[in-house]
C-alpha cells in the first residue's frame, strides 16, 4: 500500500514524464534529434539569466489564471474559459493604466489590479449564475465565452482605443505609475511573480483553514451531501466561479501592466488553455499550480530557443501539455479502481465528480 | 426581387447551408455519444485532426474522397482512445476531452508545420459540386440544396436516417436505453461499454468528417486552429436540437445562417467591424444555452463512467 501511495502522489510528474516521452516521437517527426532538442529547450528555459527570467515572466500569467482554474477545480467546477477572462481583466487593467492619471503608483497598480480581478470575475460569473439557476454545462459556456471575450477586446482595441497611426491594434502606452517594477534589472522579469506566489500562498491558507475554504472543499467532493449538511451550494459556485475569474482576469492585468505596457489584439498567446492544464495537473492546490505553472512557464520559455536552434515548432509545446493531461485522465482512473475497496482512505486526489458538477441526475452508485 | 437581391439572397442561403453542414456533421456526432451516455467534448479536437487529416489524405491520395476516408479513420480513433478512456477506464469525461482538444490543438499546429509546409502542400484536390439532375433546376432552392458537395447532401441524409437509427430501430433503442439507464440496460442483457464504444467510436467518424468537409469542402486548404471552436457549438447545438438528430441539424443551421451572415456583412463591407458579426453565431449559440426553449435534459446516465458489479 505505501508503494501506491508514493506512485499515487507523484501520478501528475509520472503523466509528464510520459508526455515528454510520447514528444519525443512528435521530434522525431520534425525531423530532430529528441536529447538535443530537449538539451535546447532546457537551456533556453534556465540556462542563463535571460532564460530564467523568461520563464518567470511566462510563468506569472499561468499561475494566476491556474489558481483560478484550480480554485473553480476544487468546487467541482471546470472552468476552461479562463483565457477569455484573462483577455477581460487585461482590458480592464489597461482603462485604469489609460485613463486615470496622476495617482501614486501604489495606489495606480493596486486598481488596475482590482479592476482586472472585476472584469474576469462578472465574466467568470455568467456561467456560474446559468450553471445555477439555468442548469447549463459551464464547460460550453466558458468555452463559448472565450471567443466573445477575445473579439470583444479585439473589437475595442482596434476601433475606440486603438493609438492613432498604429501599424497594429494596440492601444496607447499605459501611464507609468500603472506598470509594475522589473525585478531582474536588464530584462523583462517583473514583480507579477512575487504577487503570483503571495497568492498561492493566501489561497492555500484559504483552502485549507478557513470556513469557505472548507465549503469550496466540500461542494467540491459532495455537493449533494454538502446541501444536506446545510452549506449553501448554489452560493459556494457563484462564489467559485466568480473567484476563478477574477483571478484569471489577475493574470490579464498583470500581463498588461507588467510585461506588454499596452492593451494589444490578441495578447494573451494562449495562457488561458496552459492554465487549464496547469490546474488539472496540480488538481487544484495552489501549491502544486506554482510548481506546475513554473515548470509549463519554461516549457514555452526553452520552445522558443529550441525552435530556432534545432527548428522543433513550439507547438510541440501543446501537445505535451495535452498529453500530460490524458496521461494524468487515464492514471487518475486506473488509481481509482486500485484504490476501490479501501475507497475510505482513496479520495483525497480524486478529481471532483463530473456528474454532480453538470448537475445530470445520474445513479447513487 | 431585383436581379442583384437575387444573387445577394443566393449566395447568402448557399453559404448558410455550407457553413451548417461541419456543425450539423459533429453535432450529430455529439448526439450519438451523448445518446449513449458519454460526453464528447472532443469534438472540436477531432475535427481540427479531420481537417488535417483530410488534406494530407487527398494530397497522397489524389482524391477528396480518400481525404475524408482518412479524416474520418482518425477520427475513429480518437473516438477509439476517448471510448477507452471513458469507458473502460471510467476516466473524467470532461478531463479527457479537454485534453484531447488541446493535444489536438498543438498536434495539427505542429504537424502542419513540420509535414505540409516543407512538402509544399497547400492547395489539394477539393469537393466540387455535385449537381443533382432536374431538382437542381429549380429556382432558389435548386441552387442552395442541389448544386453542393457530397458531404453537405451526406448531412442532410444522415439526420433523418440517424432519427430512424436511434427511435425505430433495437439498436437505437438499445443505445438511448445504456444512456438513460446503464443498469436497466446491462441487467435486460445490453453490452453497455460496447454500445458506447460504437457511439463514441461513430461520433468521432462524424467529427473527423466534419472536419475533412472545413479543408476539402470549401477552402481546400489546411490553416491553423481552422475548426475556430465550430466544435463547440456543435456542442451547443446538440443540447439546442435536445439530443435529436434532426433538432441538432436544425440548430446547426441557426448557427450557420449565423456563421453565413457574418461572412455576407464581410464580403460587402457594410462597415461593421468584422469582429461584431465573427462573434454572433458564439452569442447565439450563449443566447441559445441559457434556454430559449425550455429546460434541457440530457441523458440520465451522460456522464457517469458504468461499472458492472464486480
Amino acid at each position: 500500500m505505501r508503494a501506491r501511495g508514493w506512485v499515487a502522489s507523484s501520478l501528475p510528474l509520472w503523466a509528464v514524464f510520459g508526455a515528454l516521452l510520447l514528444g519525443m516521437v512528435l521530434v522525431g517527426v520534425a525531423g530532430a534529434h529528441p536529447l538535443r532538442a530537449y538539451g535546447e529547450l532546457l537551456r533556453g528555459a534556465v540556462a542563463d539569466v535571460f532564460g530564467l527570467s523568461t520563464t518567470l515572466v511566462k510563468a506569472t500569467p499561468l499561475l494566476f489564471a491556474g489558481l483560478g482554474v484550480g480554485i473553480a477545480l476544487r468546487a467541482g467546477l471546470f472552468n476552461i474559459g479562463a483565457e477569455g477572462q484573462i483577455y477581460l481583466g487585461g482590458l480592464a487593467a489597461a482603462l485604469v493604466g489609460l485613463y486615470l492619471q496622476g495617482l501614486p503608483s501604489l495606489l495606480h497598480v493596486l486598481l488596475a489590479l482590482a479592476a482586472g480581478f472585476l472584469a474576469g470575475a462578472a465574466w467568470g460569473l455568467v456561467p456560474g449564475l446559468l450553471k445555477v439557476f439555468r442548469g447549463v454545462n459551464e464547460v460550453i459556456t466558458t468555452l463559448l465565452m472565450n471567443y466573445v471575450g477575445i473579439l470583444l477586446i479585439s473589437l475595442i482595441v482596434s476601433g475606440p482605443l486603438i493609438e492613432p497611426g498604429a501599424p497594429y491594434p494596440y492601444t496607447r502606452p499605459l501611464a507609468d505609475s500603472a506598470l509594475l517594477p522589473v525585478i531582474i534589472p536588464g530584462t523583462d522579469a517583473h514583480a507579477g511573480i512575487v504577487l503570483a506566489l503571495v497568492t498561492a500562498l493566501l489561497l492555500h491558507a484559504l483552502l485549507a483553514r478557513t470556513t469557505l475554504g472548507f465549503y469550496l472543499r466540500s461542494v467540491g467532493l459532495n455537493p449533494s451531501a454538502s446541501a444536506a449538511a446545510g452549506i449553501n451550494v448554489r452560493a459556494v459556485l457563484l462564489v467559485a466561479m466568480a473567484g476563478a475569474g477574477g483571478l484569471a482576469g489577475v493574470a490579464g492585468a498583470v500581463e498588461v501592466i507588467g510585461l506588454k505596457h499596452r492593451l494589444f489584439e490578441n495578447f494573451s498567446p494562449g495562457y488561458g488553455y496552459d492554465a487549464v492544464v496547469v490546474a488539472f495537473l496540480s488538481n487544484g492546490q495552489p501549491l502544486g499550480v506554482v510548481a506546475m505553472g513554473v515548470f509549463f512557464g519554461a516549457l514555452r520559455s526553452g520552445a522558443n530557443i529550441m525552435q530556432r536552434s534545432v527548428g522543433v515548432p513550439v507547438a510541440i509545446v501543446f501537445a505535451i501539455q495535452g498529453l500530460a493531461v490524458l496521461f494524468l485522465a487515464a492514471s487518475l482512473a486506473v488509481q481509482r479502481r486500485w484504490t476501490l475497496p479501501t475507497l475510505v482512505a482513496a479520495p483525497r486526489s480524486e478529481a471532483p465528480r463530473l456528474a454532480a458538477s453538470i448537475g445530470a441526475k445520474h445513479e447513487s452508485s | 426581387m431585383s436581379p442583384l437581391e437575387y444573387v445577394l439572397v443566393l449566395s447568402y442561403l448557399t453559404a448558410t447551408v455550407r457553413l451548417t453542414t461541419p456543425i450539423g456533421l459533429a453535432a450529430m456526432g455529439g448526439v450519438l455519444s451523448e445518446r449513449s451516455g458519454v460526453f464528447n467534448i472532443a469534438l472540436e479536437g477531432m475535427m481540427l485532426f479531420g481537417a488535417l487529416t483530410g488534406v494530407l489524405g487527398s494530397h497522397y491520395w489524389g482524391s477528396p474522397w480518400a481525404g475524408t476516408a482518412a479524416a474520418a479513420g482518425v477520427g475513429a480513433v480518437l473516438g477509439l482512445l476517448l471510448a477507452y478512456l471513458s469507458v473502460t477506464l471510467g476516466a473524467n469525461q470532461i478531463v479527457s476531452g479537454v485534453a484531447l482538444n488541446l493535444f489536438a490543438f498543438g498536434c495539427t499546429t505542429f504537424l502542419a508545420r513540420v509535414l505540409l509546409r516543407p512538402a509544399g502542400i497547400e492547395q489539394v484536390p477539393a469537393f466540387q459540386p455535385l449537381v443533382v439532375p432536374y431538382l437542381a433546376d429549380l429556382p432558389l432552392i435548386g441552387p442552395v440544396l442541389f448544386r453542393q458537395t457530397p458531404l453537405v447532401y451526406a448531412a442532410l441524409v444522415l439526420a433523418p436516417a440517424l432519427t430512424l437509427f436511434l427511435f425505430r430501430t433495437p439498436w437505437g433503442l438499445g443505445l438511448r436505453a445504456v444512456g438513460e439507464h446503464p443498469r436497466a440496460a446491462d441487467t435486460a442483457g445490453l453490452k453497455v461499454a460496447q454500445m458506447r464504444y460504437g457511439a463514441v467510436v461513430a461520433s468521432g467518424m462524424l467529427a473527423g468528417t466534419a472536419g475533412a468537409f472545413l479543408s476539402l469542402g470549401h477552402l481546400n486548404l489546411f490553416t491553423e486552429n481552422m475548426s475556430a471552436g465550430r466544435g463547440f457549438i456543435a456542442l451547443a447545438a446538440v443540447i439546442f436540437g435536445k439530443w435529436h438528430p434532426l433538432g441538432a441539424l436544425g440548430a446547426a443551421l441557426l448557427f450557420g445562417a449565423a456563421d453565413a451572415f457574418q461572412l455576407l456583412i464581410q464580403t460587402y463591407n457594410l462597415g461593421v467591424p468584422y469582429q461584431v458579426p465573427v462573434m454572433l453565431p458564439y452569442l447565439l449559440a450563449l443566447l441559445a444555452l441559457t434556454g430559449l426553449v425550455g429546460r434541457m435534459a440530457p441523458p440520465a446516465a451522460a456522464g457517469t463512467p458504468y461499472r458492472a458489479e464486480e
